[in-house]
């Protein structure tokens, strides 16, 4: 219970800090809509209306991976250069559970990247985006904002013992819109991609987003993100214990 | 049994750049370092800037791993049992780091305290307890990055003792604060030590260790060159008396001339404001005025002091000596 109340107070807490930057939350507005419009714009050159829903929801997932990716490479950098990443890593706590809420406040933070690019698409571009399945849908959304989030974590995790490795969000932000068809579909890829779009939680965040928007079942495709997010939350904290450990050997907490 | 056991401590830095042609460098910050440190003491580590004061801090807190040597803090391996060891400490870092400046003061504690595992019941109390204590109440709901920086200071002192730790490490709590705010925070460190808590500070301040302090060691380039009371520091380094004269403008020639005088062990020139300081320090036993005033013969001599030795003069003294 005290490990429950842990990850909602911290993560509510990360929220709070990320939502009080003017020059952030600007960004945070502009930032989906523009990748909304690429989009939009994109593929209402083709006449398949059904192409066009489907790439207005996958723009939508691009925009919490985009807030999330970028996000999870750098927070604990900045955590560093606030000098407060010494302070977690010498709290009694299990780290792990110090760097989710983080990553999961982004992904939080990126979910509004969804509404505000399904408006854009209604309201600016005049796409009529029908939900089928209301509850699916939403669902699949919760499931893919903590996959994505979970996927961060993993990210971040790295960064403890690398300063540099900020850097990998931003190198993974791209690839990953591609690989987890979230603009092209996964049959339109090379087949020695889609074993590495498989092991990936957003795919099937996408897949399950796409299911239930178009009424077909989510549950499988739902449950194959959860089972994922669930490996990397398995894979992000064994590896926590030890990359922590590394840092103490090679000095990498602290900035100097 | 000593609360904070110290053995050969030695930690190195190893450091690489380039992809091609790697240079490597290495840098022994701490080099067999040894003390222990009773329980409800209050223990100074004194040192020069890069002596390996923060490195020493950091393996006691389980910040970094040794290169070699061994640490227990309340018994604990400060290697083999780490989380043992956070549960019952604290520490504060002096400057403006470590905070989180978009969220108020009050926000930062609560934050803290989900860290340290302060129990959700004692939470609210504990930390109206230690605004109090460090005279942040009626400010705590203020973000962090209006606070002075004397206010953040005192911040983190609440932050260190939000789950009241048995050992707290201080390292260099009071730098950047204005004398008023020193002093509130010397009060405050005595106060906790009186009520049984065990401290390990660093400062740079040797009047701020003078006072607080009941053992020094004084450390640099990463060894322990001395160690004792400030008593007994002062007294093993130099047993004679400090000459001082105020001079307006030392004549060429003077300072040979002094140091050449018999029982005179060092001669060193301060500038103070319109004046220069002469400062003779004797060998024990040893009166210098009456020579030194003759050196100055046709200078424009100000004040005379003769005092005792502070523990900067034997600070400076030992760390001098040991380079």
């Amino acid at each position: 219970m005290r490990m429950i109340r842990l990850v909602v107070v911290t993560w509510w807490l990360q929220l709070k800090i990320r939502s009080r930057s003017a020059f952030d939350g600007i960004l945070g507005l502009i930032w989906p809509i523009f990748f909304a419009t690429t989009v939009f714009l994109m593929f209402r050159a083709g006449t398949q209306s059904a192409a066009l829903v489907s790439a207005a929801v996958g723009a939508s997932v691009m925009g919490v991976w985009s807030a999330t990716s970028t996000a999870a490479g750098s927070a604990l950098q900045s955590e560093r250069f606030q000098g407060t990443l010494e302070l977690m890593v010498g709290a009694p706590r299990p780290f792990p559970l110090l760097i989710l809420p983080i990553t999961l406040s982004m992904a939080t933070v990126g979910a509004y990247s969804m509404a505000a690019t399904l408006l854009w698409g209604q309201f600016v571009f005049g796409i009529d985006i029908v939900v089928r399945d209301p509850l699916a849908f939403l669902l699949a959304v919760l499931v893919t904002v903590v996959a994505i989030g979970v996927l961060g974590f993993l990210i971040a995790v790295s960064s403890v013992r690398y300063r540099a490795s900020w850097a990998l969000g931003n190198a993974f932000e791209m690839p990953v819109w591609l690989i987890c068809g979230f603009l092209v579909p996964l049959s339109a890829l090379p087949g020695w991609v889609r074993p590495i779009s498989w092991v990936l939680a957003p795919t099937w965040g996408m897949s399950a987003i796409r299911a239930a928007a178009e009424g077909r079942s989510a549950w499988l495709d739902m449950a194959l993100c959860l089972g994922l997010a669930a490996l990397y939350g398995l894979i992000g904290t064994l590896l926590a214990g030890r990359i922590v450990d590394s840092a103490r050997v090679h000095a990498t907490l602290a900035l100097t | 049994m000593p609360v904070i056991d110290v053995r050969e401590l030695t930690r190195t830095f190893r450091s690489g750049g380039g992809l091609r042609r790697r240079a490597r460098r290495e840098v022994h910050a701490v080099r067999g370092v040894s003390f222990s440190v009773d329980r409800g003491e209050l223990f100074g580590l004194l040192g020069p800037n890069g002596a390996g004061k923060t490195t020493t801090i950091k393996m006691l807190i389980t910040l970094l791993l040794p290169t070699s040597g061994q640490a227990q803090v309340l018994g604990y391996d400060v290697v083999e049992r780490p989380r043992e060891v956070r549960q019952r400490i604290g520490y504060v870092f002096g400057g403006d780091r470590g905070l989180y400046e978009r969220l108020s003061g009050l926000d930062n504690l609560r934050y803290f305290a989900e860290l340290y595992a302060v129990p959700p019941r004692e939470q609210r109390a504990r930390i109206g307890e230690l605004l109090e204590l460090v005279g942040l109440s009626g400010r705590e709901k203020e973000r962090v990055e209006g606070y002075s920086r004397g206010m953040r200071q005192r911040l983190h002192i609440a932050r260190g003792l939000l789950h009241r730790p048995e050992v707290l490490f201080l390292d260099e709590p009071s730098i950047g604060i204005d004398p008023v705010g020193a002093r509130e925070l010397r009060t405050t460190v005595r106060d906790l030590v009186d009520r049984g808590t065990t401290v390990l500070l660093t400062t740079h301040y040797m009047f701020e260790a003078d006072e607080l302090c009941d053992r020094i060691a004084v450390i640099a380039d990463g060894r322990i060159v001395a160690s004792g009371s400030p008593a007994e520091l002062k007294q093993r380094v130099s047993s004679g008396g400090v000459l001082e004269v105020e001079v307006f403008g030392v004549p060429d020639g003077v300072l040979g001339a002094v140091q050449a005088l018999a029982g005179a062990r060092t001669v060193v020139v301060e500038e103070r404001g319109q004046a220069q300081v002469l400062v003779v320090h004797a060998d024990p036993g040893v009166e210098l005025t009456q020579a030194v005033l003759g050196c100055l013969d046709g200078a424009r001599v100000g004040k005379v002091v003769t005092r005792e030795p502070t523990l900067e003069d034997a600070y400076v003294e030992l760390v001098g000596s040991s380079s």
